[in-house]
């Protein structure tokens, strides 16, 4: 397939999870597909936008266009920030190619069950897993189907995990609750986030996950400072390094 | 205006201090979420049924002008007095100026948020006019004096034990006395009483058919009606907003609203009021409060369509962890977030900010309110607006100066890792709540970036 893949790290990806970035990229060189990583770009603009600031986020739009306009594709580890580009990314000079950008932007799981319609992986994760649905992935992407609506059940990240060797997953009591993170709201409210995520980690816990897994960092950034902090042996960690882990 | 002590978050937090409490009321909302669930699983065409209300509450707010006034014809024929309130002050003068008439001095009241909102009983007492709550929630909340917490459940966040501690000391119920059963029986000898003896009685509307000029009022209890039928005086108070076209588009609410409240397939009593009975006297009062307000509110008006089942409450995991007093309004959870700006900016600027924007309530709302999204539209109005705190303007502000130069921010990446490996402390400590309860991540010597320059051309097998 001669297609180009421009790959969006978001910042505090890039920042704080490179590993999980290495994997995405690892992953869909793997598959075939030519990745070129801009190194000019920085953030999507998502945390201003989401505390009521969009207004300050031309700027990050215009660089997100300079950086990624000319690919096929562009793919990002992070159901969130995708979201956003896919609902907010606009340009008042050239709305076409800000349409354009939007409309080819993918989360990383749905590129991989969507566009490149994987139905076999190399994989080997020889653990008990818990997914977390993360909010954006799944009722803003619709990554799998939402508890709440009268709908036929699907879930792409479980289609992916599925084909992984070893790995089984764990079912949650409640399976699409938010974590509590929310962007700005995790030290805004930080109360109402901790217990929110502390809840959040429990169900994994108590259903014998070794790693919570989720298409958003954001959301592991979170449950994962509660699992350290509380000494536990569960880890988090993001679905790009399960599905690019080897023997 | 008037001004709050403490904002969603403070208050949040101090409901949050009595862990064990959170988790029974979180246990409790969530029950109710998986009982709405599944009576919304067992009909097949529920999606087309959300849809279909929805299209009728858009026609219904599209042409409410004339739905507005075909409505007051009809209900006028029927013999029912029409009156109009733009206001709380309007609406609370004009149920007075009934009673004062009458020379009643006593009056039973059904629920009703929107009396609420006007905060009628205290205008009412304040003129020596004694109102009853019948709904045994909202009784409970009076009794305690505090406003209800959740739209269909006033007192949700109570324990019975709490209950039986109120019954005790106002009813006189015997002490230690917590079992549903007996305080129910007990409060139930209490209010028959109140029925009796009551002249005046004031329901609240869930469904005005501008067709037949007829309204439909849901409850539980049977409350609404004992007080109705026993009336010499009766009182509908509703938001204009409450309003359908025809009698036949009642089967689709009906379904909708008891199955999303509670997961009932329907509320117990469905009441139709028409026209009074003999000797009676019967007053409609059509209230505005803000209503038109955000009906010219193109990103907002669809809140209107809001039929008060409370489901978006339920599901919403703020909601549930923080209890509804947190949101100091009538209307709490998320529809109360989008509702309530409206109604004062300054006031309620946190409330739009007290979600992580999940999208659960827009999924559960059985007209399809994009809530989730007038959220996020809120928070830029609030900004916008200036109501948003100085210091957080100038951190925005700067995460955005810092986020638009590819230079900045990698510059300003690396001093951040730097800090997180050489002095941690100056992060890690209680001034930063991300650490207060959660570590901080691991901080990597080499950002994605950095590790890309050096070997982004090394490919992978």
């Amino acid at each position: 397939m001669p297609m180009t893949v421009g790959l969006f790290i978001p910042c505090y990806v890039n920042q704080f999870y490179p590993n999980a970035a290495i994997a995405t990229l690892q992953l869909l060189q793997k598959l075939g597909v030519k990745v070129v990583y801009p190194p000019r770009q920085t953030c999507c603009g998502q945390p201003m936008a989401n505390s009521g600031f969009e207004h300050l986020t031309q700027e990050c739009n215009n660089l997100f266009l300079e950086n990624f306009a000319e690919f096929d594709y562009i793919v990002a580890p992070s159901a969130s920030c995708v979201l956003h580009v896919k609902d907010h990314l606009h340009s008042t000079e050239d709305p076409v190619k800000a349409e354009r950008v939007r409309s080819k932007t993918y989360e990383l799981v749905e590129f991989l069950t969507d566009v490149l319609k994987v139905d076999k992986l190399a994989a080997h994760f020889p653990h008990k897993v818990g997914i977390h649905q993360s909010c954006h992935g799944l009722r803003g992407l619709h990554l799998a189907q939402m508890s709440e609506l009268n709908a036929a059940p699907f879930s792409k990240p479980v289609r992916l995990l599925n084909m992984v060797d070893g790995l089984e997953l764990v079912s949650l009591e409640r399976p699409d609750e938010c974590c509590g993170f929310g962007g700005t709201f995790c030290v805004a409210e930080e109360a109402v986030s901790v217990k929110m995520g502390k809840d959040r980690v429990s169900d994994h816990v108590r259903h014998g996950a070794e790693y919570i897994t989720s298409v958003d960092l954001s959301c592991l950034m979170h449950m994962e400072g509660i699992l350290q902090r509380n000494k536990s042996a569960v880890k988090a960690v993001h679905i790009a390094e399960i599905l690019n882990a080897t023997r | 205006m008037e001004k709050v002590e403490k904002d969603h978050a403070a208050l949040a937090e101090e409901f949050i201090k009595d862990e064990e409490r959170v988790d029974w009321h979180d246990g409790a909302l969530w029950w109710i979420r998986q009982k709405r669930d599944m009576a919304a699983k067992n009909i097949p065409e529920w999606e087309a049924l959300r849809e279909a209300a929805s299209q009728i509450k858009n026609n219904v707010l599209s042409n409410l002008h004339d739905y507005l006034l075909e409505f007051e014809a009809n209900v006028t024929k029927n013999g029912i007095k029409v009156h109009w309130a733009a206001d709380a002050e309007e609406h609370n003068a004009i149920v007075y100026s009934i009673l004062k008439e009458k020379g009643i001095e006593q009056m039973v009241k059904s629920k009703s948020m929107l009396t609420e909102e006007c905060h009628l009983n205290e205008y009412l007492i304040e003129r020596g006019i004694d109102v009853i709550n019948s709904d045994l929630g909202e009784y409970i909340q009076q009794l305690d004096n505090e406003p209800p917490s959740h739209i269909v459940l006033p007192c949700i966040h109570k324990r019975k034990e709490e209950i039986g501690e109120i019954f005790h000391e106002h009813l006189g119920t015997e002490k230690g006395v917590s079992d549903p059963t007996t305080l129910t029986r007990f409060a139930r000898r209490h209010l028959r009483n109140v029925f009796v003896t009551r002249r005046a009685a004031l329901t609240g509307v869930n469904f005005a058919v501008a067709e037949t000029g007829e309204y439909v009022v849901c409850t539980n209890e049977g409350n609404a009606d004992m007080g109705a039928h026993l009336s010499e005086v009766q009182i509908a108070s509703m938001g204009i907003e409450k309003i359908i076209p025809q009698k036949k588009h009642l089967g689709i609410f009906l379904r909708l609203l008891a199955r999303s409240a509670t997961g009932q397939p329907i509320t117990i009593y469905s009441s139709h009021f028409k026209k009074p009975r003999k000797g009676q006297e019967m007053h409609l009062i059509l209230v505005d409060m803000g209503r038109s307000r955000q009906l010219g509110r193109p990103d907002f008006r669809d809140s209107l369509k809001c039929i008060r089942c409370g489901s978006c409450m339920n599901t919403c995991p703020v909601y549930r962890k923080s209890g509804g007093l947190s949101y100091h309004n009538t209307v709490a959870g998320p529809i109360g977030a989008i509702l309530a700006p409206n109604l004062d900016m300054r006031k309620h600027a946190d409330l739009p900010f007290a979600s992580t924007l999940c999208g659960s309530c827009s999924n559960v709302c059985p007209v399809k309110i994009n809530i989730h999204e007038q959220l996020y539209k809120w928070r830029q109005v609030i900004v916008q607006e200036g109501y948003a705190a100085n210091t957080k303007v100038l951190g925005i502000k700067a995460m955005a100066w810092t986020l638009s130069s590819p230079t900045s921010y990698s510059t300003i990446g690396k001093a951040g890792r730097w800090v997180l490996n050489n002095i941690p402390f100056a992060v890690n400590n209680k001034f930063n709540p991300w650490y207060r309860q959660r570590d901080m991540p691991d901080s990597p010597k080499e950002s994605f970036g950095e590790w890309y320059a050096k070997h982004g051309k090394d490919e992978v097998k």
